[in-house]
């Protein structure tokens, strides 16, 4: 009864206030879209510009996706090369290829490579490569690839932002003394907060997960059901910690301060970036981190189409992670309360 | 249904309680009993400690030595908390809410419900006066009527005994009278009020004051017998000659 009644305040207050319910819901749905932008885009065409190239290689070249410029000598190509109006140019001397690359973006390097190869590989007549993919597609961009990834990253970010701040702005108000001056019992302060603050993520974690794949068109080959309870384990685990972490913040600003210090290096671990090349022994730090087993789940459910056989691991650790700070939180509210 | 121990068990009894954070003692020796229907004045300058030891006889905090009974029990005991009506210095209020939905809320978690908490709503800001306020947002509320508030959501749940720190603080003359109107009455219905204030002419209304200063109890009466005590004529100048005249 008494968690029911801290519950239903938590949810009276939060739609009292617009602005946190915008930034709960929208904000992650614009930084997505964002995101879809700057990564869904059409493939880079590489400019490259040919100097005395044989007519038939030049043929083939511009039947592929690429800007090709021929220039008359090897000194204007270069010029052009230096201003940035070319990502490459291609000389021939004495029927002999020499490549030079303007070298500053390595995705630029690697497409103009990748065309070259393939307008060589057309020189060799009668072999003809096979392809074919276990997960995924042909056209699978970087969004595709990392969207999993960020869908659990921004239920994570704002909902521990937000969780942090409630619950700190509950202490420095003196409402939290009020509220411990009732015969209300610690552990059903945290359970009110984990239902009222729960109502709203798993409205978000829904919210973020159908605009990613309904509206943005993210890949998907699981079941959304998984994805959902993911995205709530991920919010979940989030508004704990969060909750927990506002205990040792003095103020709103150094809730901010925790950014840096708890959120940024989930980033580096979640799996946005290749680990493998990393000191193996720091590779380990991953297991420490929720978004790590989140982002995990969350790619096996939605690239490779997984169900929950695979990524029960993930989905026990996450609710252990949630548990664990649950009960740390009912521990460290002694601070406030002797009892 | 409440088994009331025998008026004979003091509302109060403080023995040798000791309380320090860090470094830093804010209270020492402090012995105390308050009996069951006084009205108790903890007076004493900001700093000196009264803050505390009203948390340690709500069992908010815990002493570091000594002993804190409250009816009788040893605190810090959770089931204490539905016993007493407590008001914090600091006004804690849900400001996005209406005044009766943090009396709901407060109401709820004292396990009162349906009509029973309707009707003490009702009442306790009936006793505050501001029952034409009862459906408007905290925010709009003024500092005095958030004062109020929080009183009536002392009283909600009909305690024995009321814990009082700084109440009439921001409030203005006319509704100070008035809420000490209604504190007499409640200690003449036999409710038992301990309160922390530092206005002298306060302290002259209470049965009993408690001077505190600098973490010590130096001394404990009825105003008057402090008064004749000291061969002074105002609380004031007791409290000053009681003090040591350790002046800063």
């Amino acid at each position: 009864m008494r968690v029911r009644a801290l519950a239903i305040r938590i949810i009276r207050q939060f739609v009292r206030d617009k602005r946190t319910l915008a930034l709960l819901f929208l904000a992650p749905l614009l930084v997505l879209s964002l995101m879809y932008f700057v990564f869904n885009g059409q493939e880079v065409k590489p400019d490259l510009g040919i100097v005395n190239a044989p007519a038939p290689f030049a043929e083939r070249l511009a039947r592929l996706d690429a800007h090709i410029v021929a220039y008359p000598n090897p000194d204007q190509a270069e010029r052009a090369l230096a201003d940035g109006d070319l990502d490459a140019v291609l000389t021939f001397a004495n029927g002999q290829p020499a490549l030079r690359l303007e070298g500053s973006d390595p995705s630029t390097n690697r497409a103009v490579l990748l065309l070259l190869q393939q307008a060589m590989q057309a020189e060799v007549p009668g072999v003809q490569l096979q392809i074919s993919y276990l997960h995924g597609k042909a056209d699978l961009t970087s969004f595709d690839s990392f969207g999993p990834v960020l869908i659990g990253f921004f239920s994570f970010f704002f909902v521990f932002l937000l969780a942090g701040v409630a619950f700190l702005r509950e202490r420095t108000t003196g409402t939290l003394e009020r509220l411990l001056a009732t015969p209300i019992r610690r552990s059903e302060v945290v359970a009110g907060y984990l239902s009222g603050f729960g109502l709203f993520t798993l409205l978000q974690a829904a919210l973020i997960a159908w605009y990613a794949i309904g509206v943005l068109g993210l890949y998907m080959d699981g079941s959304i059901w998984l994805v959902l309870l993911l995205n709530l384990l991920l919010s979940l685990t989030a508004l704990t910690l969060g909750t927990l972490l506002s205990s040792f913040a003095g103020s709103e600003f150094q809730i901010i301060q925790f950014i840096p210090l708890v959120i940024v290096p989930q980033v580096f671990f979640s799996g946005l970036f290749n680990l493998d090349a990393m000191n193996p022994w720091l590779q380990k730090l991953s297991y420490a981190m929720p978004l790590y087993y989140g982002a995990d789940a969350m790619r096996s459910v939605m690239l490779r189409g997984e169900g929950f056989a695979d990524i029960q691991t993930d989905v026990y650790v996450l609710l252990g992670f949630s548990v664990a700070f649950a009960v740390l939180n009912v521990f460290a509210l002694k601070k406030q309360r002797a009892i | 249904m409440n088994d009331y121990p025998s008026p004979a068990v003091p509302a109060v009894e403080l023995e040798a309680v000791a309380r320090s954070f860090g470094s830093r003692t804010v209270l020492e020796g402090v012995t105390l009993q308050v009996a069951r229907g006084e009205l108790f004045g903890l007076l004493g300058p900001s700093g000196s400690g009264k803050t505390t030891l009203i948390k340690l006889i709500t069992g908010i905090d815990a002493a570091d030595s000594g002993t804190v009974r409250l009816l009788g029990e040893r605190m810090p005991k959770l089931s204490m908390f539905q016993r007493f009506g407590y008001l914090a210095q600091s006004d804690a209020l849900y400001g996005e809410l209406t005044a009766k939905e943090n009396l709901q809320f407060f109401a709820s978690l004292f396990g009162l419900s349906g009509t029973r908490r309707d009707e003490r709503i009702r009442a306790a800001m009936g006793v505050v006066d501001l029952l034409e306020h009862l459906n408007k947002p905290v925010n709009a509320y003024s500092g005095g009527m958030k004062r109020r508030l929080s009183l009536a959501i002392a009283l909600l749940h009909e305690p024995e005994l009321l814990l009082l720190d700084e109440p009439t603080v921001g409030i203005d003359p006319v509704l100070r009278q008035s809420i000490w109107r209604e504190l007499l009455a409640m200690r003449d219905r036999g409710t038992t009020l301990i309160l922390t204030t530092h206005v002298m002419d306060e302290a002259d209304k209470c049965d009993r004051i408690g001077l505190i200063r600098e973490g010590r109890l130096t001394a404990v009466g009825s105003p008057s017998a402090l008064k004749a005590q000291t061969g002074t004529d105002t609380i004031e100048d007791a409290f000053i000659a009681l003090g040591g005249g350790a002046r800063a």
